[in-house]
């Protein structure tokens, strides 16, 4: 537990440095003395443009992103007792992409389009929690299943509304489904869900590190477990829908980066919580800028970095463990 | 004699699919051990369960301390009262000083961290079970029997008036089954009672004053070990001939050739 100063602090220095690395990277290069300077209030009119209007707010909003994904999926991996378990599985991407996608369809703004996803992200919660309780047994794994379930439905949605969409949709459909960042402009509320989920989430990790051994052995350790897996649920189900609704459907950084903490740090949910806020932002920044710079001036979706770079190193990790 | 630690007020147990069983009125006080014996499936488990407040009971009340166990929070509950599961089933991993520590999980307030005194209490526990020197082992290398020591070292540090132990000697070799016992009324001794379900008559008798003993149609009869021990009752119990002879001036039983009908 002494080791969480430490630990934090270096995934803070490290946050800071990604994301100056974000702002200096791009089809324009800009060298660290000119960002520094534009940082502090001075610079040149061109590179005050570029860094404060372009690339602060989108590296602000890459790091949010990540970090609330990274929080949601340590906190479904617990509450599923399952270290594979991450939002997406459950299918909470599935609904905000539906939602997103008829609100395209029907030639809605941005603003309209973000409403549409987050509401379809909190419609599969309610669904799959729904459907998992059921007659009242509601174990990790019926949880897991109606989860898989609900997102191949939605999958089957998703399909459906690309082949019936007019030709001129589909760049911008195909685009937020593969996570973009180069449509987010104002990662102001996402921070803040952020803040508040972890300062919220971290008096609560003990009970959760007590709930990860299972509901009953929590039980009679004086947790309150269906009131902690309501709460858990809720608040990572509130994360998934914010990053879904800045950023599309990112997937994997959910699942790799708590996976990748509790190897290196173990499983106190007081640590990991706060970390994987850290380096899911770090790994979803570096990501985006990879993603603004590998064939500039053209850019790819940053979910497309995620899952190249997340595909390998799970598979590598996966096989390790046994 | 001491104020009763816990008391079944006519209580029923749930079991699904099975008509619900003859109440329960057994009470339980400090300084008494007290031994569930059943055959498989005759509601040992479920009536530990039950006893903790992890499962709603058909009808009746359980009190502890006194008080209605429905009335009190689950943190109450957990400062007086461990449960050891039967089984153990790991989640993430974790050492073993981790798993021994969370028994101190009901004193501590959300945002505090283990003390000193916590780490101290939970190395105690492990050095009663025999665990010393395996603290910062992952708990998924430990054999069963080890396994089963954690789980018993973790109620330890949880220090509660009432140990509840579900099959506490699964997995345990002879000499750790005699010392988890041994330990077990250590506690007693300075004021604590237990129950424990077993499968072991012998060490019921030998070690603990009190039995319970359920049928698998849902009758149960419940007294001082003494008075419990007689060869056609146990028969009746197990649906199994025994044999019995004596150790030590004390009974001893085994199984032997046929079986017995339930009447």
């Amino acid at each position: 537990m002494n080791r969480l100063v430490p630990v934090l602090g270096l995934l803070a220095a490290a946050s800071l440095a990604a994301m100056g690395l974000a702002l200096t990277l791009g089809s324009v290069p800009l060298p660290p003395t000119e960002v520094w300077a534009v940082v502090t209030g001075g610079g040149e009119s061109l590179s005050r443009t570029l860094v404060l209007e372009l690339r602060l707010p989108r590296t602000l909003a890459a790091f949010a992103t990540g970090g609330l994904l990274a929080v949601a999926g340590a906190l479904m991996q617990v509450l599923l007792r399952n270290p594979l378990a991450d939002p997406y599985v459950l299918g909470l991407s599935g609904g905000a992409a539906v939602g997103a996608l008829l609100a395209m369809l029907a030639g809605l703004g941005v603003a309209l389009v973000s409403g549409a996803a987050f509401a379809g992200a909190l419609l599969s919660t309610f669904l799959v929690f729904g459907l998992a309780h059921g007659t009242g047994s509601w174990t990790p794994v019926r949880l897991l299943l109606t989860g898989v379930v609900v997102a191949a439905g939605w999958g089957a949605l998703i399909s459906f509304i690309l082949a019936v969409s007019p030709g001129a949709e589909l760049p911008g459909m195909l685009y937020w489904l593969m996570g973009d960042l180069s449509h987010a402009r104002h990662p102001g509320p996402a921070w803040l869900v952020l803040l508040l989920a972890v300062v919220l989430a971290w008096p609560l990790g003990r009970s959760l590190n007590v709930l990860a051994r299972g509901a009953l052995q929590a039980a009679s350790l004086g947790v309150s477990v269906r009131p902690l897996e309501w709460t858990v649920y809720l608040v990572a189900a509130l994360l998934t829908a914010t990053a879904v609704t800045l950023a599309g459907t990112v997937g994997f950084v959910g699942l790799i980066v708590p996976h990748m903490l509790r190897l290196v740090l173990g499983n106190d949910q007081r640590i990991i919580l706060p970390a994987s806020a850290l380096a899911g932002g770090i790994l979803l920044t570096l990501a985006d800028t990879l993603a603004r710079t590998v064939i500039a001036p053209q850019q790819l979706p940053v979910g497309v970095i995620t899952a190249m770079l997340g595909v390998p190193v799970f598979l590598y990790l996966l096989h390790r463990s046994r | 004699m001491g104020s009763p630690l816990l008391e079944l007020g006519d209580l029923v147990i749930r079991i699904p699919g099975r008509p619900p069983g003859s109440p329960l009125g057994v009470t339980v006080r400090p300084g008494e051990c007290w031994a569930i014996l059943g055959p498989n499936g005759a509601g040992k488990t479920t009536l530990l369960h039950t006893l903790a407040g992890l499962r709603p009971a058909h009808s009746g009340m359980v009190r502890l301390n006194g008080t209605d166990m429905r009335t009190l929070s689950r943190r109450q509950v957990a400062r007086q009262l461990a449960l050891v599961f039967q089984d153990h089933h790991d989640g993430f991993p974790a050492t073993v000083l981790e798993t021994a520590l969370i028994g101190r999980h009901p004193y501590l307030r959300p945002w505090d961290m283990e003390s000193a005194e916590d780490v101290a209490v939970a190395r105690a526990a492990l050095e009663q079970v025999d665990l010393a020197g395996l603290e910062a082992r992952p708990v998924a290398t430990l054999s069963g029997g080890e396994r089963q020591r954690l789980a018993i070292a973790t109620a330890l540090s949880q220090d509660p008036r009432l140990f509840l132990l579900d099959e506490p000697l699964s997995h345990l070799d002879l000499h750790h089954q005699v010392a988890v016992l041994d330990i077990v009324k250590e506690r007693v001794n300075s004021g604590c009672a237990a129950m424990m379900s077993l499968h072991d008559v012998n060490l019921a008798a030998r070690h603990c004053d009190h039995l319970l003993l359920l049928y698998p149609d849902g009758n149960a009869c419940w007294g001082p070990t003494k008075e419990m021990l007689l060869l056609p009752v146990l028969e009746r119990l197990y649906g199994q001939k025994l044999v019995t002879g004596e150790v030590d001036g004390a009974p001893v039983f085994m199984a032997a050739d046929g079986t017995v009908d339930g009447s």
